[in-house]
């Protein structure tokens, strides 16, 4: 089953830190991401820019509307993300506790779930296995 | 033996073998009525099997199969049933792996887990743990109806879809999960004892559910904060005769008829104590325990050993600060060393603002002064005290209290 971990993170704190820090962090996630896809529970994990660059998009009525910075103004914002692989919601558990970042901010874990067309259940990604 | 004994004795296991085998607890709950349905059907003229659960497990996994076909012809989430229902028919490869004894460990464990809310994991606990119905849950908690069955709904939902595991945490994880237990545990027992709101000061359904269920953890997983909170609760529970006079006024620890504590169930409780603090490896559920066994062995309140209660809070809170610990500190360091010292030290945790909204912090606070004879100051305490509880006994005693300044 797949879960997507969503980092959370005070971007303040974060802009604070350290270059040294920073540099040590982003080394452990991508050493994490090694053991994990050798553990067969890496899909895809990315890092994001700051909340200020994000754009929110609206069709209403066939019109786009564009709006400038995130959905949702809060002090922790999404700084990254994993899509795992796990077998059971332990285990996801299990995975994001270990998330370099975690300790300094919030992972959300969400099960993924398919989609059903004409009653048949598929995977949203169309990316072969 | 008749079929409703049978059924409290051995509804909860069926239940919880068969929500590993089937993998879904609402399929194995209906499988489980049916189950027993066909007992009732066909047990007065064929006779009780040997080993009813073991009939009734079996009789529920068929049962499960027939309530999947049925489902599967309007649920498309419900694929390849034939598949799942021959994994189901034959159990033999993971009954051989995990062990039977384990599915009511792995029942409790499932429904605390702590990815549920914390209502919804009470909720859950009463209901297939305990086999409360949503109705009983609904009145105990003094909640309506559709809110408890609305928590058990998102919890069992939750489980499916987020694929909480049905299994025993393993020993990396244990205490912190055993920890959720508990914790589950003594929130069913403190809101039959101490009721949050309404007219009866006990609910004594619930304190009996929580003690069955700490029962059955110590049969099942004996680590030493499992024997301390049953003997905490064994404690508190002696006292119940005592705690409330006849006409259903509140008595507080130090008023009460003594003769009227259970001393069997103390006895019971004390031996549980020993057995925890013997490991060296006791939490505070023990520590609390042991606290409640020294008032209980007492023969009169000044004559409790009020340095040891002292020292054993001591211990409670190198576990973890906690303010609600402190203020019962601060009532024995009274006890010990006088009402001036005990109130010096109830200003001092009130002065930090934590217990501001607290009504007991209150309540002791007004009880210092009314020892030290400062009727006005005791009188603005208990009337701050009254504004905030609306539990009504309790409302009574401090209006009584007030009364007899």
């Amino acid at each position: 089953m797949r879960y997507l971990c969503l980092i959370y993170l005070d971007e303040k704190q974060m802009g604070a830190m350290p270059e040294g820090e920073v540099n040590a962090l982003n080394a452990r996630h991508l050493e994490l991401n090694e053991q994990l896809l050798r553990g067969g529970q890496f899909v895809e994990a990315e890092a994001l820019q700051p909340a200020a660059d994000t754009s929110c998009v609206r069709v209403r009525n066939g019109k786009v509307t564009l709006t400038d910075g995130p959905y949702m103004e809060t002090k922790e914002m999404v700084a990254g993300f994993y899509l795992i692989e796990a077998r059971d919601l332990n285990e996801a558990i299990s995975v994001a506790a270990k998330l370099p970042s975690a300790p300094l901010g919030t992972v959300e874990v969400r099960p993924c779930r398919d989609l059903t067309v004409d009653g048949v259940a598929r995977r949203a990604s169309s990316k072969p296995r | 033996m008749d079929i409703d004994q049978i059924y409290r004795a051995e509804s909860r296991r069926v239940l919880a073998t068969l929500i590993r085998q089937v993998g879904d607890f609402d399929v194995a709950e209906e499988a489980m009525h049916e189950a027993f349905v066909a007992a009732v059907e066909q047990w007065p003229a064929q006779g009780v099997p040997d080993n009813p659960r073991a009939w009734l497990v079996s009789t529920g996994r068929f049962k499960a199969i027939d309530v999947l076909r049925r489902r599967s012809k309007h649920d498309v989430s419900i694929e390849d049933v034939e598949g799942l229902a021959e994994s189901i028919a034959d159990p033999s490869a993971t009954e051989e792996r995990e062990g039977v004894e384990d599915d009511r460990l792995r029942l409790v464990f499932t429904c605390c887990h702590p990815a549920l809310a914390a209502e919804a994991q009470v909720a859950l606990t009463l209901r297939e743990v305990c086999g409360l119905t949503t109705e009983e849950i609904a009145r105990a908690f003094v909640v309506p109806a559709p809110t408890v069955a609305q928590r058990i709904v998102r919890a069992k939902s939750k489980i499916r879809d987020a694929r909480i595991p049905y299994e025993v945490p393993g020993r990396g994880e244990l205490a912190d999960r055993l920890d959720s237990v508990l914790r589950v545990i003594y929130l069913v027992f403190n809101e039959g004892y101490l009721a949050s709101s309404g007219e009866s000061l006990t609910r004594r359904d619930l304190c009996a559910e929580a003690i069955r269920l700490a029962r059955l953890l110590v049969e099942l997983l004996p680590e030493p904060d499992v024997l301390g909170l049953l003997a905490l609760m064994l404690l508190h529970d002696s006292r119940r005769a005592a705690r409330t006079s006849p006409g259903g006024e509140l008595v507080l620890l130090t008023e009460q008829d003594r003769s009227l504590w259970d001393r069997a169930q103390i006895a019971d409780a004390v031996r549980l104590v020993e057995a925890a603090l013997a490991t060296r490896a006791f939490g505070p559920y023990t520590i609390q325990a042991a606290i409640a066994a020294v008032h209980a062995e007492a023969p009169t309140a000044e004559a409790t050993d009020w340095a040891e209660i002292v020292a054993l809070y001591d211990v409670l809170l190198g576990f973890g600060a906690n303010p609600v610990v402190e203020l019962n500190r601060a009532v024995a360091v009274a006890m010990r060393d006088g009402a001036e010292k005990g109130l010096a030290a109830i200003d001092a945790i009130l002065a930090r603002g934590e217990l501001a909204e607290y009504h007991l912090a209150h309540a002791a606070r007004g009880d210092m002064h009314r020892r030290l004879g400062h009727a006005s100051q005791a009188a603005d305490a208990y009337r701050k005290a009254l504004e905030l509880t609306r539990q009504a006994p309790e409302r009574r005693f401090l209006e009584r209290r007030l009364a007899e300044l």
